[in-house]
């Protein structure tokens, strides 16, 4: 008799854990930059990880620092700072059904934003390592892009 | 050496270029601190050598006594190891 496997290992533990019910939508249609940042806080929101107010953080920060976060073709990071609007830390993912334009020097149109809240300096450190780590993997990024719908994208991660 | 890795608010952005940096400086066999930050508290720090950060934050940046690099693509590390090395070698 063949032994049991032992169960497969997540490939992103700490994102599948940051992402929480309801904080990725695929397929969403954004006006303009401004919204698209609203519907990555919605879904943190949705999510149970932040207050509305942060999400109008999210927005401040892009009026006072610019475009800054659009940290590699087509993908936008979206965040404030941790503040009494962040309940738990947590990540959410819109993927734009038309791309948006960032105004960003070299990296625009966005197709993907990542929603981050950080409850410290600290708490989020795995999250990033492994988001690095998925973001900069082109076939995973590809398949983010072109995901059927949002479960998709969950397994994409657990697995 | 420090090297500061700068963004608005010192969570995100900086973060993951603080990651990609430590890993282009390990390959460089280069020994640094990486110290993630925001525009704000890297505009009051007089101690460091090199500031990493997006071309949008260069100009809030401008006047620090560190020498600037602006990373366009955060998960390009030849982009990474491109400038670094030009600065450090």
């Amino acid at each position: 008799m063949a032994s049991p496997k032992p169960l497969p290992s997540k490939k992103f533990p700490a994102l599948s854990e940051a992402f929480g019910e309801n904080s990725i939508q695929v397929g969403a249609i954004a006006l303009d930059r401004e919204h698209a940042i609203e519907l990555a806080g919605n879904l943190l929101v949705a999510s149970g990880r932040t207050t509305p107010d942060y999400t109008d953080e999210m927005i401040a920060a892009l009026e006072q620092h610019g475009p800054y976060m659009v940290i590699a073709p087509g993908i936008a990071l979206v965040h404030g700072r941790p503040s009494e609007a962040v309940l738990e830390t947590g990540l959410s993912l819109v993927v734009l059904g038309e791309p948006v334009e960032f105004q960003h020097e070299t990296n625009d149109p966005v197709r993907l934003v990542v929603g981050l809240c950080a409850f410290d300096h600290s708490s989020h450190i795995e999250i990033m390592q492994e988001l690095a780590q998925a973001l900069s993997d082109d076939e995973l990024v590809n398949s983010l892009l072109n995901a059927p719908d949002s479960e998709h994208i969950r397994q994409l991660f657990e697995i | 050496m420090k090297i500061m890795a700068v963004c608005g608010m010192g969570i995100g952005t900086s973060v993951l270029l603080k990651m990609n940096a430590e890993k282009v400086l390990r390959q460089l066999g280069l020994e640094a601190t990486v110290e993630a930050t925001d525009v704000n508290t890297a505009r009051n720090t007089r101690d460091a050598q090199i500031i990493l950060t997006t071309p949008d934050l260069v100009e809030s940046l401008a006047g620090l006594p560190a020498e600037i690099i602006s990373i366009e693509h955060f998960f390009d590390l030849e982009e990474i190891t491109g400038k670094l090395s030009k600065s450090l070698l």
